[in-house]
């Protein structure tokens, strides 16, 4: 998460009209995974995510199958 | 389920970890009373007067991944929740096994906080239910349902588990050893509806309807309501906002051969807002969304990014004290409900060289990380230990901290208490507790002689070779050639296109043909794109960025040989149909495929669509002769019984199936066929049908509503055989690429990077990774594409510091090490007239084969050096041992 994290923080300044900008609708992990893709491809990215924290509903889940990671 | 103040923050490893104001609890925002929290709060954070902004961005490309809403209210009540407390829905149970739950991972009803015995799924609650108009399948809640089962099982191995279904939709990869697993530990499956739920004192009855027509009632203590993906609640809004088309479920409008764009330019969708789907498959469209974009927008590549920097590296010497510091995490409670985190941390704290020893309730939130970052500071920390849980998910966050605090990443230690201990020791807590101060005792031993490893990088060729020309490789040829770069498409065959050729056309009505035309074209008018047909890869070298290929083409007698140089490979090889020899195949003249009736539905025979066809699902797949369920195969029973319906409205389709797995909107289609007077007859594995040979050929199957033996002669008998992968293990052996059990390619994780093979700079799509549809292998491939320019765009790539280092003083040249290396990541050298042995660190993976072979131990592993196993293994021992 730290890169979509990173490419965020100058989303608060007032720029409007950065090049190679590309806007994500949604934090779930569809959200972030893109974002991150983005990053890593070259390109700068606003996450937008209308709750107080990103994760979406895989946050909610307790282990994933089929490897009992915790989803966090 | 539990109290929330309006003050919060939603999860301890929440991003980020601010604390928020709920709008609708707060009484200040509400009836504009109270505000005590203003001057309470000492970093004066609250500010009552901020307004919401707006603010308008422009920018070249948007993705919405929305997500998925919640199932209403109204049609969960009709399955009794809100009448009785332990009527709960799949995502509320989730949250009570989980440890940061309402009763930190206890299972217990709400009605009197009793643990349940006996625990009912009713699947399919809101999916599958035209009563409130969702036609379609969600496709996941089976597989949730059963990783629910199992969990709640493995909490309590005496509470019996019911499973209500209709099919049990397990098409994902290796999903359907799930659900062997659940049956195996005893979670029994009923194939019913339940037609009736009821208050029954404490408890709940259920009232089911089987097959056979018997009417059965039996109370639960609890029920949980496996609830589908609907829409999200603001998808018209975005819609309207955004400018593209909903499709009738309020899903997002796309199209089969272009699954990821809307139908407005520019915007692209990913998710369950697509269409119902897990984890993997959202996270496989979001690298493919990433592709697109990456494609649309290559002129601008670069131009706003700003690259992360880190503060300049602490030097840590030999002669530098020691100075360890030890966390251990609660991880909730998934290791301190079981572990003594408290007096592992205290003995810790006991150990030489240990300034620091502390206890976090979970290392890995983003408040930790500052944490951390603060205590390296605070006491000079020079070696982490970080004592929680599996390395393989948590070990690059913790090292990317350090390098935040200027400490080298191989100075990180992780110690496995969670999976080690708390996990397989659940039943013992002092072992656990004894077990897991030996390991940190041991991690502790050999975090003393970690040294800081350098970090290679080595130039990328910017160029890639795709194995494969059929539908996923060209994908993945077209789309890295759009992002800019040169590709080598590799095909065995004569022609492009493999079983995109065979495919007459698909559920939805569109035409396989025409989108191969349209990729051939695509394919010629692209120029970075070079084609090699009737070829295949000889030999492989090299490693990430670095790689150098043969490729040999044509016949064997003109065999001409090429060699490429490129920097990754998508390996695309995909699959074919699996013959099986079960059924009659290839004696019987009236047993057919799928594949072979589709073909025969296409042309123009006139007995093309006769009067009766029986169908015999899973002929080769889940259990016959495949251990896996072939995920396509029910889509395509159900087409061409669709199309034999168009041709000959007369004739007597039966479906003979385990489980129908028509998911997602594939739905409508098997309704339709449903109503068009396709018959769909279940069977059970120990009860397959048979073909059987005397004067005639019949089948003979178990009726479950007559409940007897049928027999009956059709026209046709057409068996789903499935799909088997193509030339994995060559190529497995030749790129040292890991494949499943059913030798399909591994991918490196499943459900965060499941496009990725273990060997860097290596991908996999399509059927080579797994049976899917066409609209899966576009995206699969365009995902492939997009990790696989990665390094491409980067222009370089790191390689992990943890390689063999051979010491050329003891080296007697032998070569053993080169001989026994599956990488080859060792050459040989000529020193002075001497043989010497040199480790190429971008090829080495670390898997110490070299190391443990050296008879003069002239090998050392970066990170697993001799000293510190043995000090590791001394450790155990209880032997302590100061630097």
């Amino acid at each position: 998460m730290g890169k979509a994290q990173n490419a965020c923080a100058g989303s608060k300044s007032s720029e409007e009209n950065r090049a190679g900008s590309v806007m994500v609708v949604g934090g779930g992990v569809a959200g972030i995974q893109t974002a991150m893709d983005l990053t890593d491809l070259g390109f700068y990215v606003y996450l937008v995510e209308k709750g107080p924290a990103i994760g979406g509903a895989m946050a909610q889940l307790d282990k994933t199958f089929p490897t009992n990671d915790c989803s966090l | 389920m539990d109290i929330t103040r309006p003050i919060h923050i939603d999860y301890a490893q929440a991003v980020p970890a601010t604390y928020y104001i709920d709008p609708d609890a707060c009484l200040f925002l509400k009836h504009e009373t109270c505000q005590i929290c203003v001057p309470v709060c000492q970093s004066k954070a609250i500010d009552f007067s901020q307004k919401a902004e707006e603010k308008i961005y422009n920018v070249g490309a948007v993705i919405v991944s929305p997500g998925f809403g919640k199932i209403s209210e109204e049609v969960l009540k009709q399955y009794g929740y809100g009448q009785h407390p332990d009527v709960v829905t799949s995502i509320e149970f989730e949250r009570m096994t989980n440890a940061s739950g309402p009763f930190q991972g206890e299972l217990k009803c709400f009605n009197d906080g009793r643990h349940p015995k006996n625990l009912a799924f009713i699947q399919c609650v809101g999916s599958r239910d035209i009563g409130c108009d969702n036609g379609y399948c969600s496709g996941v809640c089976c597989m949730y349902a059963i990783k629910e089962a199992i969990v709640a099982k493995e909490h309590d191995p005496e509470c019996e588990i019911t499973i209500f279904y209709m099919d049990i939709r397990t098409q994902g990869k290796d999903f359907d050893q799930a659900k062997i697993k659940a049956e195996n530990m005893g979670i029994k499956f009923v194939r019913a509806k339940v037609a009736d739920v009821m208050n029954w004192g404490k408890q709940i009855k259920l009232t089911y309807s089987t097959m056979d027509g018997t009417h059965s009632f039996e109370p639960f203590d609890m029920v949980v309501l496996a609830v589908g993906l609907e829409s999200p609640k603001d998808a018209k809004t975005i819609a309207d906002i955004a400018g593209f088309e909903l499709n009738q479920y309020d899903f997002c409008r796309t199209e089969e051969f272009d699954p990821l764009q809307t139908s407005k330019e520019g915007v692209f969708v990913v998710g369950a807002f697509q269409g119902p789907k897990d984890i993997p498959e959202s996270v496989t469209q979001s690298s493919a969304a990433a592709s697109l974009v990456s494609s649309l927008m290559k002129s601008k590549r670069g131009e706003g990014v700003i690259l992360k920097e880190y503060p300049t590296e602490i030097p840590v010497g030999d002669d530098d004290e020691v100075r360890i510091g030890v966390f251990v995490c609660h991880c909730g409670i998934n290791i301190s409900s079981v572990v003594d985190v408290a007096s592992v941390a205290k003995e810790a704290g006991k150990l030489g060289n240990v300034v620091y020893a502390t206890e976090s309730l979970y290392s890995c939130s983003q408040d930790a990380q500052e944490v951390l970052k603060e205590r390296i500071k605070e006491h000079r920390l020079n070696r982490i230990v970080m004592t929680a849980c599996s390395p393989r998910t948590h070990e690059p966050l913790f090292q990317e901290t350090l390098k935040d605090a200027g400490l080298n990443r191989s100075l990180f230690e992780m110690v496995n208490i969670r999976d080690h201990c708390s996990w397989v020791h659940a039943q013992e807590p002092e072992a656990a507790t004894a077990k897991s101060i030996d390991l940190v005792r041991m991690g502790v031993a050999k975090s003393r002689h970690n040294k800081p490893l350098l970090e290679q990088t080595v130039p990328v060729t910017k160029t890639a070779l795709v194995l494969g020309g059929g539908l996923a490789g060209m994908t993945t040829a077209l789309s890295i050639a759009d992002q800019g770069y040169p590709v080598h498409l590799i095909e065995r065959g004569a022609t492009l296109g493999g079983n995109l050729a065979n495919i007459k056309t698909t559920l939805r009505g569109e035409s396989p043909a025409k989108l191969l035309k349209t990729l051939t074209a695509q394919i010629k008018k692209q120029k970075l794109v070079s084609v090699y047909l009737n070829s295949e890869l000889e030999t492989v070298s090299g490693f990430v960025g670095n790689f150098t290929s043969v490729i040999a083409s044509g016949k064997t007698k003109k065999k001409k040989e090429v060699t490429i140089d490129h920097g990754v490979i998508v390996l695309a090889t995909g699959g074919k149909e699996h013959r099986t020899k079960k059924f009659k195949l290839g004696t019987v003249k009236k047993v057919i495929t799928q594949l072979e009736l589709e073909a025969k539905l296409a042309g123009t025979g006139k007995n093309r669509a006769p009067d009766s066809v029986v169908m015999i699902q899973c002929a080769g797949s889940r259990g016959a002769d495949l251990g896996y369920c072939s995920k396509v195969c029910c889509n395509q029973a159900v087409k061409n019984a669709l199309k034999i319906k168009e041709i000959n409205p007369e004739s007597q389709v039966i479906v003979l199936y385990r489980d129908i797995r028509t998911y997602g909107f594939a739905e409508d289609q098997y309704k339709e066929a449903r109503e068009k007077g396709v018959i769909f007859v279940p069977y059970k594995f120990a009860k397959k049908p048979k073909v059987l040979s005397g004067k005639t050929d019949v089948v003979e199957y178990f009726d479950p509503i007559l409940q007897e033996q049928v027999t009956i002669n059709p026209k046709l008998i057409v068996l789903s055989v499935g799909i088997v992968p193509e030339g994995t293990e060559t190529l497995s052996k030749l790129l040292k690429a890991p494949v499943t059990a059913d030798e399909f390619f591994l991918e490196a994780h499943v459900k965060l990077r499941p496009v990725e093979l273990a060997v860097e700079g290596v991908y996999v799509c399509g059927l080579a990774h797994g049976p899917k549809p066409i609209d899966e292998t576009i995206v699969q491939a365009q995902a492939a594409a997009a990790k696989a320019s990665m390094p491409l765009v980067k222009g370089s790539a790191k390689v992990a510091p943890t390689v063999s280092v051979i010491d050329k003083e003891t080296c007697i040249g032998c070569g053993i090490c080169v001989s026994m290396c599956p990488y080859n990541a060792i050459k040989m050298l000529k020193i002075d007239k001497k043989r010497k042995a040199e480790t190429v660190p971008a090829s080495c993976k670390g898997c110490g084969i070299c190391a443990s072979r050296c008879p003069t131990f002239a090998i050392d592993m970066g990170g697993f050096t001799q000293d510190q196993v043995m000090a590791q293994i001394k450790a155990f021992g209880n032997i302590e041992e100061v630097v």
